[in-house]
């Protein structure tokens, strides 16, 4: 028999006293073992009773679904079927499906909801002044680290997974099969799998274990329910993402390939990211012809994912895809089937609080409802005050990248996009380099040394203001839009700092 | 000009205005306009229509206008055709003059 005490400095190394056996041996089969003990419950019902769930607290989602999401309305249906109220609603976005939310709004479920974004019937509604407590608006780094510094803490993380096996490791593809939903990356659940206090997977499709490659290990999830609709295919995924045919947009992605080129930071081994929207996603075609030109690889590409970067990556220019969210099919295809095609979670992307992938960025090109002279970006709410958009990643990439490239036609429409002041600042045009439009470009004040480079190189550089006032004479001036002092959301920047409100619009 | 019939010019398509007129002998002209750009350029989409009645000389009709987001222009051009197809007339002036939209 050992004396523990016998043992000099035993004080000084940690352990938890004396061996005293273990407990029994198993003798069943590893086959037999996950039909009988593993974390499956029969119901999503048994599922939320088991985290111990209570008024108050708060539940998180995460957006891989899309607008074909089923997963936010099953389980506020059954929260409010069982009574629960006045729950905080994190979800790491929220689409134009979700606006049976409004229900659970009324009947006081939902009493708080943070998002990226929101579109549809549930943001019109709370810009007309749903809910009491204003909507937290935050970017997806800015997300990750309030997940991480517990400013967000999340009691009970409800994420819906293409494949999951019965101990918890879930995936947003199947491996085994062609068939069955696909979502590709799940990168935005990561951060809620890693701190949430209980994490209940939901799948459609249960594999063996281990589910390998996984987005989720299983030590980060309590239970797993098995249902049969997780989500519509159709609104979950589109199969590629098409190349924009507008004359305008093709203009316009031209000319900020063009300029990124000017600027220096197409050389071999540089880094990208290409934002969602017409006019960004087509400047990764003209990036493509000048890097075989140049003859030159890009080192990785980051973010949401297309198509038109796995084509690029499988044709041999681009080394690493580096992908927290997939945007089409093709990009889902790609995470599954090539090997440096690499899922990423939130933080990893894009927190403020370490060095994220976003820092490692030559250059992002992002898209914007609206610019201000001083180089604000609004991509939160729409011409008439009215929340239509998503954060997403614009400043947390905006502020990471050595060259940001915003694209926007200078009109929509008869709304201009470029104006003296934007409706709300979302990235602040601190961290704004380039304004690319169809009728020119402008350079933020901050970067001479760009705006010197494009200039030589022929480029139609103009000021700001310049844009501004031919964006007027061709729409003429808007009246300003009418809102009343309540405050319905506030709106974070990727540090987690107030940037701008938004208020109730008045209609009155 | 002498309107004598209903008449409707334009399209439902984004950034156009389809105006629909119809005459009465008095109470002045009436707009109903609904638009996409509502808030931020309602005034200015009536204001080109009563422009164009007016240097028309129709002084009483009744205006329906669906609003896509036309341009000034736009909204100039669609409201005289109507005008001339509420007139039944094809006396067209060509000519640029100053002052009109």
């Amino acid at each position: 028999m050992i004396d523990i005490n016998s043992i000099p400095h035993i004080n000084e190394i940690s352990n938890n006293g004396l061996y005293h056996g273990t407990g029994s041996k198993k003798t069943a089969t590893f086959k037999e073992r996950s039909a009988s003990r593993n974390k499956i419950v029969p119901s999503l019902e048994d599922a939320i009773r088991k985290t111990g769930l209570k008024d108050g607290m708060t539940i998180s989602f995460h957006h891989h679904f899309r607008n074909g999401d089923h997963i936010v309305n099953t389980v506020i249906d059954k929260l409010a079927e069982m009574g629960y109220k006045n729950l905080t609603l994190a979800a790491s976005s929220l689409a134009a499906v979700h606006s049976h939310l409004i229900e659970h709004i009324k009947n006081g479920v939902i009493t708080h909801i943070e998002t990226s974004g929101m579109r549809g019937e549930l943001a019109e509604q709370v810009s007309r002044g749903l809910i009491d407590c204003p909507v937290v608006f935050r970017s997806h780094g800015g997300r990750a680290s309030a997940i991480v510094s517990g400013q967000l803490h999340i009691d009970v993380a409800f994420l819906g997974a293409p494949s999951c096996d019965p101990y918890g490791n879930a995936n947003g593809y199947i491996r085994e099969d062609e068939g069955g939903i696909a979502c590709g990356s799940l990168g935005y659940a990561v951060p809620d799998a890693m701190f949430a206090d209980n994490v209940i997977v939901i799948t459609n499709h249960l594999v063996a274990y281990p589910n390998a490659p996984w987005a989720i290990p299983e030590y980060e999830v309590d239970y797993v329910v098995l249902t049969d609709d997780i989500g519509d295919p159709k609104g979950i995924m589109s199969g590629a993402t098409r190349y924009t045919k507008d004359p305008k947009e093709l203009l316009i992605a031209k000319t900020a390939a063009n300029v990124i080129d000017a600027a220096g930071y197409l050389y071999d081994g540089f880094s990208m990211q290409m934002g969602s929207g017409g006019a960004s996603l087509a400047t990764a075609r003209f990036i493509r012809q000048k890097m075989l030109d140049k003859n030159i690889h890009c080192r990785f590409a980051l973010g949401g994912i297309t198509g038109q970067i796995t084509a690029m990556h499988e044709e041999g220019l681009i080394d690493r895809v580096l992908d927290v969210q997939s945007f089409d099919l093709d990009a889902a295809l790609s995470l599954k089937n090539n090997h440096f095609h690499h899922q990423i979670g939130a933080v990893y992307y894009a927190s403020h609080l370490t060095d994220a992938a976003v820092d490692q960025l030559d250059f992002v090109v992002l898209s914007a409802l609206e610019i201000d002279t001083d180089f604000n970006i609004n991509v939160l709410t729409g011409s008439d005050g009215v929340i239509r958009g998503a954060i997403g990643g614009h400043p947390d990439t905006a502020e990471g990248a050595s060259l940001s490239v915003v694209v926007a036609p200078l009109t929509r429409g008869r709304i201009p996009t470029v104006v003296k002041h934007v409706n709300t600042v979302v990235t602040p045009g601190d961290v704004v380099d380039v304004v690319v439009t169809d009728h020119g470009i402008a350079v933020n004040p901050k970067r001479p040394d760009v705006k010197e480079k494009l200039i030589a190189a022929g480029l139609p550089v103009f000021d700001i203001e310049q844009l501004r006032v031919r964006a007027e004479r061709i729409v003429g001036v808007p009246d300003p839009i009418k809102y009343k002092d309540r405050i319905v959301g506030v709106v974070m920047y990727r540090d987690n700092t107030v940037i701008d409100v938004i208020r109730q619009i008045d209609e009155d | 000009m002498k309107l004598i019939k209903t008449a409707t010019a334009g399209t439902m398509e984004s950034n156009d205005i389809m105006i629909t007129l119809e005459p009465r002998d008095e109470g002045g002209i009436v707009i109903e306009l609904t638009s996409n750009v509502m808030q931020q350029f309602g005034r200015q989409i009536e204001g080109v229509i009563r422009d164009t009645l007016k240097k028309n000389g129709v002084e009483n009709a009744v205006v329906t206008a669906v609003d896509k987001g036309a341009l000034d222009c736009t909204i100039c051009a669609r409201c005289s055709t109507a005008i001339y197809r509420a007139a039944a007339s094809d006396a067209y002036e060509w000519e640029v003059k100053q002052d009109v939209h």
